[in-house]
């Protein structure tokens, strides 16, 4: 038998220790880029290490875990970093909301509303949202440090010009706390009022990049616009067509070859309990939908 | 005669606006220049002129704030009316500095301008930097601007990476002025240009400098632009000024050896 | 009566490094007054430093030794010891310049041209501008050639954009060197109306002239330069 032996949730005590500082002091600093030491973890880069070492390190044993990947539970990556923390740490792990403590999310904000004593940790691929405007380190540190945040309006001013609206759809810059500028991770632009004086911790991990930073429960978080083009949340045209939800993110299915699709919740937890509880779209059944897991 | 006077007041105008003491920067044993002092007033031109390696290139940097003086000092009136050290001022205040009261011309306009971001924003950036929210009056006063510096309208939202060498300085002067500066610093701002763009160039600029009342302090090898553009001249070799005074006195009448000499090359037209 | 111009003793060489460094005197010992309302004309064979002088008054030629004081508002301006901005100022709104050669900014309309110094006081540009108009036309330049820049003038045309530059602006001194030197009869008759309207008006005048018949006209004093020639 050659089954290694792995630490509770595989980061080692100390490590888990440098990361906790380094989340103490985002806590501290709503919305700043704190750097640590990011470890090498059993996935490459670009797969969620940063999410994976900031659950790691907060992780306990009377912990609930949810991991969702775009909205579901039953995606490739979140069934594997959920096997992951179930085989490491022997987690309780649900796909209910409602009953989970901590939930690893990429890229979408659970529709059903979180409480006070979540904790929802984000993956984030690039956290410094003016990288792709000014891509010198040096320069975007000393913008964040003065407040100098002029070049994001830049970059919406762009939007406006070329598209008639901001076109940013999602990873969409916001204010936080009234002070740093930040990227909230490539969720869509719908889920960022869900930021805004939430009551659950929000914390955000980027593995690659190295950066830790959070989000206070009751933080505000506003989204950046100008006067005259004021943020709006993308509206879709018709509702989920398994549940009939008319406030949640949609995700474009395709069903056949021949052009055939419909839209269902991104959430599948908040589109399955919204069917147990007799809500019905105008499909029966979704296609290749998997049993729940416990 | 009783006729439409305007006039700027004169308390502001007989105090300098930025004073040079016995300035020097040296590296190591290299002297890049040394023991240069001045009084800059509003609404003065002053052109600093010399060959490559007069020091002329570094003083702009150290005028500017951009290299700390290793001899000397530069103070700078602030819009308040109090007289700053600049090695004094905090990061963030010579930034915010450089971006309201001071515009920078450089002589490569890539080195001003965000290349890759449409003319636009380029000029609006920094009104967006010190608050402005609203799209609308961003956009009407960079459409005003580049007006001004006579760039068409309908490249309001082309990227300068589309455009001329001339008309990029032309932006890079806007981007500059969109904040109605008081003091503008340019590096050879000609320099590269084709002769024609230059002299649409240079009398954009000299009209701008007088209807703004700008000071402005222009580095520059070419005495036809100082001639041009400023009322003052301070002729730099080996890192030393060799002469200075008016600018038409001191080209007409040089009297130093190296000033007579620098005049005499001059080709004429 | 005050002096509007009060040269005492002013001396002046070239020192010509680039050829060896030998000395061109220019002027020396020259003193004289000019007054409100007068107009002094400098007469002298060519070459004798007429010009210079007026360089000199104008902040153009710096002077070795000697005094140079011009009356400007309140006071009186040392030359020799004015800051750059003080010249600039006194230039503005003291000393007009017509010097013998127009020496005109590329590229400028003639009425452009002749409009900046009025501009420069603080008039409004199309005031300044319509003013520059009704002056040129009495100098005879057409319309037609107000927006064109004076580059491409005959001698006497140029001549004549550079007498209106130097008149429009109201300034209480006046520096003229051979200003009807181009000009034909008819225009030489204007510019010698100019003069006496702005003798009238209490202008001080410092002019250079050949044409003895313009000097009768204008002249209340001569200055001989022949004695301020320095010894070679």
């Amino acid at each position: 038998m050659n089954t290694p032996a792995y630490n509770f949730a595989y980061l080692d005590e100390q490590t888990k220790r440098m990361i906790r500082r380094a989340i103490l002091k985002a806590i501290a600093i709503p919305g700043y880029q704190v750097p640590f030491a990011s470890r090498e973890m059993p996935m490459p880069y670009g797969w969620g290490t940063g999410g994976v070492q900031v659950t790691a390190a907060i992780l306990g044993p009377s912990d609930v875990l949810k991991v969702i990947d775009q909205g579901s539970d039953d995606t490739t990556n979140a069934i594997s970093i959920r096997k992951f923390f179930e085989k490491t740490a022997h987690v309780a792990t649900t796909t209910r909301t409602q009953e989970a403590t901590l939930i690893q999310t990429r890229h979408r904000i659970p529709e059903a509303q979180l409480h006070g004593g979540q904790i929802l940790v984000y993956q984030v691929p690039i956290p410094e949202p003016l990288r792709y405007l000014e891509p010198r380190e040096t320069e975007t540190r000393r913008m964040h440090a003065l407040a100098e945040y002029g070049l994001m309006h830049v970059k919406l001013y762009e939007d406006i010009a070329r598209f008639g609206h901001i076109a940013t759809s999602y990873a969409y810059p916001v204010r936080v706390n009234d002070r740093y500028v930040m990227d909230p991770s490539p969720t869509p632009k719908f889920d960022n009022p869900k930021m805004d004086h939430c009551p659950a911790l929000q914390l955000f991990g980027a593995g690659r990049e190295k950066r830790i930073y959070a989000i206070p429960p009751f933080t505000s978080v506003v989204s950046l616009d100008f006067e005259d083009h004021p943020f709006t949340r993308y509206r879709f045209d018709a509702p989920c067509a398994l549940c009939a939800a008319e406030d949640s993110y949609l995700d474009e299915i395709v069903t056949d070859d021949r052009g055939g699709r419909m839209f269902v919740c991104s959430d599948t937890d908040y589109c399955e309990s919204r069917q147990k509880l007799g809500h019905r779209g105008s499909e029966r059944v979704a296609p290749h939908r998997g049993g729940a897991h416990g | 005669m009783a006729e439409a006077v305007t006039t700027t007041s004169l308390t502001a105008e007989d105090r300098p606006l930025l004073i040079a003491e016995r300035l020097g920067k040296n590296y190591g044993r290299i002297t890049a220049c040394r023991e240069v002092s001045f009084e800059l007033y509003p609404g003065e031109v002053l052109a600093i002129v010399g060959e490559s390696g007069s020091g002329k290139s570094t003083l702009l940097q150290l005028l500017s704030g951009q290299l700390a003086p290793s001899a000397g000092r530069v103070s700078y009136r602030m819009r308040d009316g109090v007289m700053r050290d600049l090695a004094a001022l905090g990061e963030a205040e010579r930034r915010f500095l450089f971006r309201t009261d001071w515009g920078y011309v450089h002589q490569d306009p890539a080195m001003g301008l965000r290349m890759a971001v449409s003319a636009g924003a380029n000029v609006g950036e920094r009104l967006m930097a010190i608050g402005w929210n609203h799209y609308g009056r961003i956009r009407d006063t960079a459409a005003t601007w580049l007006e001004r510096v006579e760039i068409d309208l309908a490249r309001i939202d082309d990227a300068p990476r589309t455009y001329s060498g001339g008309m990029r300085q032309r932006l890079q002067i806007a981007r500059n002025l969109v904040t109605e500066p008081r003091l503008v610093f340019m590096d050879e701002p000609t320099g590269g240009l084709d002769v024609s763009v230059q002299a649409r160039l240079l009398d954009l600029m000299r009209n701008l400098v007088s209807e703004l009342n700008l000071a402005a302090i222009v580095v520059t090898h070419d005495l036809a632009v100082a001639r041009l553009l400023s009322h003052r001249i301070m002729v730099m070799k080996g890192g030393l000024v060799i002469e200075q005074g008016l600018t038409d006195q001191v080209l007409d009448d040089p009297s130093e050896p190296y000033t007579q000499l620098l005049v005499s090359s001059i080709l004429p037209a | 009566m005050t002096a509007m111009i009060d040269i005492s003793n002013a001396e002046k060489s070239f020192i010509m490094h680039l050829q060896g460094g030998i000395a061109l005197p220019v002027v020396r010992g020259v003193s004289f007054q000019v007054n409100a309302g007068e107009c002094v004309v400098l007469a002298g064979p060519s070459g004798a430093g007429k010009s210079s002088i007026l360089k000199m008054i104008y902040g153009n030629y710096r002077f070795d030794s000697g005094r140079i004081g011009i009356r400007h508002g309140d006071g009186v301006l040392d030359l020799a010891s004015a800051a750059p901005r003080q010249i600039l100022k006194l230039r503005r709104d003291g000393i007009g310049y017509v010097s013998q050669f127009l020496r005109a900014v590329p590229r400028v309309a003639s009425l452009d041209v002749v409009a900046e110094p009025l501009i420069e006081q603080g008039v409004a540009r199309d005031i300044a501008r319509g003013r520059a108009g009704d002056l040129l036309r009495r100098l005879n330049i057409k319309e037609a050639l107000w927006r064109l820049p004076p580059s491409t003038f005959s001698g006497g045309e140029q001549q004549r954009v550079n007498i209106a530059r130097g008149f429009l602006a109201q300034r209480p001194i006046l520096l003229l060197d051979e200003p009807t030197a181009s000009l034909d009869a008819v225009n030489r008759a204007v510019v010698v109306d100019l003069i006496q309207e702005n003798k009238r008006a209490g202008v001080a005048m410092l002019a250079i002239v050949h044409d003895d018949e313009v000097r009768r006209r204008i002249a209340d004093r001569i200055v001989d330069v022949t004695s301020f020639a320095a010894a070679a």
